[in-house]
């Protein structure tokens, strides 16, 4: 037993600690708790009233036993009698029981308050501390609920001792972060910033956190906080190393303090007060000379002391992100800190660096620190200190170093921590994704990814490089070439098996002229994995075998036989067995027409967000690795999965959830989101789980801006063509639905629903025949009125059952407001005049845009007709340019028109203006008209 | 703001614990667990850094005892560390060259001066002479009331 026995031991206490020390086993611990816990019980229940020192003594050994890691059940009363013992030590444990041991019984917490506010009121500092820390260590609501507005009080009132001012102030923090709509400073929000002018600095130590919170939830009721904490700093800053006594930590002046106020800063943009902003400028100035200084004491609590406040600066230039000089001095010293012998500092400076990697200011002066970072990412000892290093090569990544970055971060992971491989994975696949500028790196990186870590290249990863592969013509021989090269090492991840598979079965044809890759081969050397494989993966490699009949029908024979084997046919799981039987049919039965009409090409996938970005989001929350930056970039290069030309007018309707083959027969409307997962699966389910229902299919919506007939929407069930014509405010469309299968569609409904301002402007539709014969065709009549100008679109809700299955699809309505065009024939003088009038720049809308499609002229001019402008000749003095002139009419108003419409053959771009008496039409016709050219 | 401060031994034995955020006693312990797995597992040369579930540890062994904070994202990885050095400090200070038996016996003093220290995850009074000047005046107290209860602390077995 120790020597010191401050104030008064419990040897009661000490006896039952030192048995339990003593204890060779757990057994036998147990034993001697469960006697103790024996003892005690018979003690709070006997008849003889106890003193206060055993009640004391008994409540302690309680606690000692919990803290061992034991349940405790009984003796919260005796606790909370404790508590209205006038002897100091009696209520001091009461207080530690209740502290540690709470109970949300009611009944208790009653009585708890209860000697908590006599506490409160006793006018006793000591106590009152006592019931401070309890309420703070406890911060239940009840307490909240009871307290919140008397401490306030207790905080700001005059008579106040410091020490009891000091835990008033983080006892409210406390209640504030569980109950914030309790706690109301109101009135006491100017004389609590005022503590920060408090003479004792311990005041301000704990009202500085209270501040910091609170102005994180109302800066601008906290706002007169800035001035005061940069002047409090810049006393701190500037004050010798002794003066502020027992403040001074190790000949660093209050770092706990600036530490905090450089924190409450960063609530706040840089001040506006040019006075206090330069103060503050020259505050950390001052910080960044002192790091230059010689050390005052070789201790580490010097040196940390002092690094803190240093970040704790550097954190506030970074966050104020406007003074370059500030940041290029920050970094400098950071880069001092990458080669320190402190491993605690390289750590964070390579954490630091990495927020300094996103400012634009900081951005190259990050950059050359590159080779120190690679080095610490091979020679650091410690996991978490690359981890770190990984981290910011990441950040400052860009178009000229992506090269090297992301060779460095592939060769790391081949001896990488199991715990990082992941996310690194992920982080290469995205650089090598954002910052590709030939498509051949881009795959060669993504197989050299699988290759050295494919255990840890998830589905978003190999999703993501087949979707680029198939948006983008330029690279599929080269991707096909690359991984019938990666197939033929012996042993190859199974990812790559998949990536293979899929690729070869869609473009092995770019690489078939070559015998050593004949189609055979190429079928062997799939095949030859096949039994290695997982059972998803082996339902991947029938698809691609079936894609092989289509795209050589050499191999035709050789397939089937595999198909027709028993182990294919009669596997015994269900989905491989379906793929063999079905495949094996479709093959011998199907026409080679119908056959190479099933087994198409996939269509190019829509662009949107890569969804590894999105799983490294959710890896990493929001916040870290700069994600929004990286977006953004994406959105400037964005080239990658952009669908290219194809996507334009490809015939087919690329939809996201397109299965491999396409011939899914459930609705393949949905737009949603597409969980990858269903790239593969249900090739031949007939009824997809539910049919997709939320999502809007708006694919056929921009082709009739600018006409009235056609076909609106097809899938390998339904047909759906519009006629439409419109006079004035008014408009009819005839709605045709054909049934392309032979089956009968049942309970065939059909809802239009206008969302927004467009309420009520269909004024009627009859509704529709619930049963559609197979080849029958019904039609629907809707008329239509504009009632007022309007942006969004009337949504068809169709609803149908297939063969037992619920089919449901949403399209957008092509009713446009363009529609309720009245052409006017005007003459050049009279067409600028309007012209002029209309130069409000909100009455103006302009896009400059790539021209999509050939810029003909007759197109062009059949386009703008089709608009239901009238197009004048001779008004532009360029006769390149394209004037019209029209009005809108809805049944409130008319809105006069004005286009221009400027081509740059050379650039293959145009500018678009339109100029309307009402600018929410100006808008909506600019978007539209944007996307027809 | 700090979440827990943690003390444990070399051999695991946790020999402090302070919650400034709500858990369950299950979740408490799975913490602990966990974390002391971690940090005792790390070598001695290595950070006292690391990413821990959304949160920042800092750590520091002192002795055979180990002393484990869990901070926020936003808070100082450095001044945590003077935060433990601190306290490791007014323990000393208090038991006069404090080692991990002092702590044992004296359990409930450990948290009284950390109370004096820290509130609410957050630095309360940062001043050594001020935080020992608060217990030694409880100690004080204490003093002058058991003499009322005469010579009864002494014989008193169990």
């Amino acid at each position: 037993m120790p020597a010191v026995s401050k104030g008064d031991g419990m040897r009661g206490l000490a006896v039952f600690i030192s048995d339990i020390r003593n204890c060779k086993s757990k057994e036998a611990e147990i034993k001697r708790i469960n006697k103790e816990l024996a003892n005690i019980r018979s003690k709070f229940k006997g008849d003889k009233a106890l003193d206060g020192y055993s009640k004391k003594k008994y409540v302690c050994k309680l606690l000692f036993i919990f803290l061992l890691g034991h349940d405790i059940d009984f003796g919260h009363m005796e606790a909370v009698n404790l508590l209205s013992s006038n002897k100091y030590t009696e209520k001091q444990i009461g207080y530690l029981f209740i502290s540690v041991l709470v109970n949300s019984n009611s009944e208790l917490i009653r009585l708890i308050n209860n000697a908590i506010k006599n506490d409160l009121s006793s006018r006793n500092p000591t106590f009152m501390c006592l019931a401070l820390h309890c309420i703070a260590n406890v911060g239940s609501r009840e307490m909240a609920e009871a307290f919140a507005s008397e401490i306030p009080r207790i905080l700001v009132a005059g008579d106040t001792m410091d020490s009891v001012k000091q835990s008033a102030a983080l006892c409210l923090l406390r209640l504030y972060k569980t109950s914030p709509d309790l706690v109301l400073m109101g009135e006491w929000t100017s004389r609590v910033v005022h503590l920060l002018n408090d003479q004792h600095m311990g005041v301000v130590t704990a009202a500085i956190s209270l501040i910091t919170c609170l102005s994180q939830k109302n800066p601008d009721e906290f706002k007169t906080c800035v001035s005061l904490a940069v002047s409090r700093l810049s006393r701190i800053v500037s004050s010798a190393s002794t003066d502020l006594q027992d403040y001074t930590y190790y000949f660093v002046p209050a770092p706990w303090l600036s530490c905090k106020l450089l924190r409450l800063l960063q609530c706040y943009p840089p001040p506006e007060d040019g006075a206090v902003k330069g103060r503050l400028v020259e505050c950390l100035e001052t910080i960044l000379n002192k790091a230059q200084e010689p050390p005052k004491s070789k201790k580490v609590q010097h040196s940390n002391a002092k690094n803190a406040i240093l970040f704790e600066a550097i954190s506030l230039i970074i966050h104020y992100d406007s003074e370059p000089n500030l940041l290029v001095r920050a970094c400098n010293q950071l880069g001092q800190f990458l080669q320190h012998r402190e491993t605690n500092l390289r750590y964070l400076a390579l954490e630091s660096m990495c927020t300094l990697a996103s400012s634009e200011f900081s951005h190259e002066a990050v950059k050359t620190h590159i080779e120190t970072v690679i080095n610490a990412l091979k020679t650091e000892r410690d996991v978490s200190v690359r981890q770190r290093a990984a981290d910011l090569l990441y950040a400052m990544c860009d178009r000229s170093n992506a090269k090297q970055i992301v060779a460095e971060m592939l060769s790391y992971l081949e001896t990488a921590d199991y715990s990082i491989r992941e996310e690194m994975v992920l982080k290469v696949a995205i650089l090598a994704e954002k910052y590709a500028v030939d498509y051949s790196w881009y795959v060669d990186t993504i197989l050299n990814l699988i290759r050295i870590a494919g255990d840890y290249v998830s589905e978003e990863v190999w999703y993501r490089v087949i979707q680029i592969v198939i948006n983008r013509d330029d690279v599929q021989g080269y991707a096909a070439k690359t991984v019938f090269e990666a197939l033929q090492a012996p042993a190859c991840h199974e990812n790559m098996v998949k990536v293979g598979g899929y690729i070869l079965g869609e473009f092995g044809n770019l690489i078939a002229g070559d015998p050593r890759s004949s189609p055979l081969v190429q079928f062997n050397l799939l095949h030859s994995k096949f039994h290695l494989c997982s059972v998803p993966t082996r339902a991947l490699l029938l698809s691609a075998y079936i894609k092989f009949i289509n795209l050589f029908p050499e191999t035709k024979a050789t397939i089937q036989e595999v198909l027709r084997c028993d182990s294919q046919i009669r596997n015994s799981d269900v989905e491989l067995q379906q793929r063999a039987v079905e495949y094996l049919k479709l093959s011998s039965i199907a026409s080679t027409d119908v056959l190479a009409t099933v087994l198409e090409e996939m269509p190019p996938f829509p662009e949107r967000e890569s969804s590894i970005l999105a799983k490294l989001k959710k890896k990493k929350g929001p916040g870290a690795v700069s994600v929004t930056e990286l977006e953004d970039g994406k959105r400037e290069s964005g080239e990658l999965n952009g669908g290219g030309d194809r996507g334009q007018d490809a015939a087919s309707t690329p939809s996201p959830s397109a299965d491999l083959l396409g011939i899914r027969s459930s609705a393949p409307v949905s737009a949603a989101p597409a969980s990858a997962g269903s790239l593969l699966v249900d090739v031949f389910s007939e009824a997809g789980p539910a049919a997709p229902s939320g999502a809007v299919n708006d694919d056929g919506f921009l082709r009739f801006v600018c006409k009235n007939n056609g076909v609106l929407f097809e899938n390998q069930l339904l047909q759906i063509g519009i006629k439409s014509e419109y006079r004035q405010n008014l408009g009819r469309m005839y709605l045709f639905y054909g049934n392309k299968t032979s089956v009968q569609f049942a309970s065939f409904t059909t809802t239009v629903n206008c969302p927004g301002e467009l309420q009520s402007h269909i004024l009627q539709s009859k509704p529709v025949e619930p049963l559609v014969e197979g080849g029958a065709q019904i039609q629907q009549v809707l008329n239509i009125e504009c009632l007022t100008d309007f942006s969004d679109a009337p949504l068809l809700n169709i609803k149908f059952r297939y063969g037992g299955a619920l089919q449901n699809l949403t399209l957008k309505l092509p009713v446009t407001i363009n529609k309720f065009f009245q052409p006017t024939e005007m003459a050049s003088q009279d067409f600028f005049q309007r012209w002029k009038q209309l130069s409000q720049p909100q009455q103006e809308a302009q896009k400059i845009f790539k021209a999509n499609h050939g810029m003909d002229t007759e197109v062009i001019k059949a386009k703008l007709l089709g608009l239901g402008m009238a197009l004048l000749d001779n008004v532009d003095p360029n006769p390149e340019n394209y004037v019209c002139a029209g009005v809108i009419q809805t049944k409130s108003q008319q809105v006069g028109c004005l286009l221009r419409l400027e081509p740059n053959a050379q650039a293959q771009m145009y500018r678009l203006t339109l100029r309307c008496s009402k600018d929410s039409v100006s808008k909506r016709l600019c978007e539209l008209l944007a996307q027809q050219f | 703001m700090m979440q827990f401060m943690l003390l444990f031994s070399r051999q695991g034995k946790l020999r402090l614990q302070k919650w400034y955020v709500p858990l369950s006693d299950k979740e408490k312990k799975k913490i602990t667990r966990e974390l002391v797995q971690t940090v005792l597992a790390r070598k001695p040369k290595m950070c006292s850094f690391l990413e821990w579930r959304d949160l920042k540890v800092v750590y520091k062994r002192y002795a055979s005892l180990y002393f484990c904070c869990a901070i926020e994202d936003q808070d100082n990885e450095l001044i945590t560390l003077e935060i433990i050095h601190r306290y490791v400090e007014l323990l000393d200070k208090y038991f006069g060259s404090v080692c991990e038996l002092d702590i044992i016996f004296n359990f409930e003093k450990a948290y009284f001066i950390l109370d004096e220290f820290l509130l609410g995850g957050e630095a309360q009074e940062t001043s050594k002479k001020n935080v020992l000047k608060a217990i030694e005046q409880a100690d004080l107290l204490q003093e002058s009331q058991s003499e009322d209860w005469g010579s009864l602390p002494n014989e008193e077995i169990l």
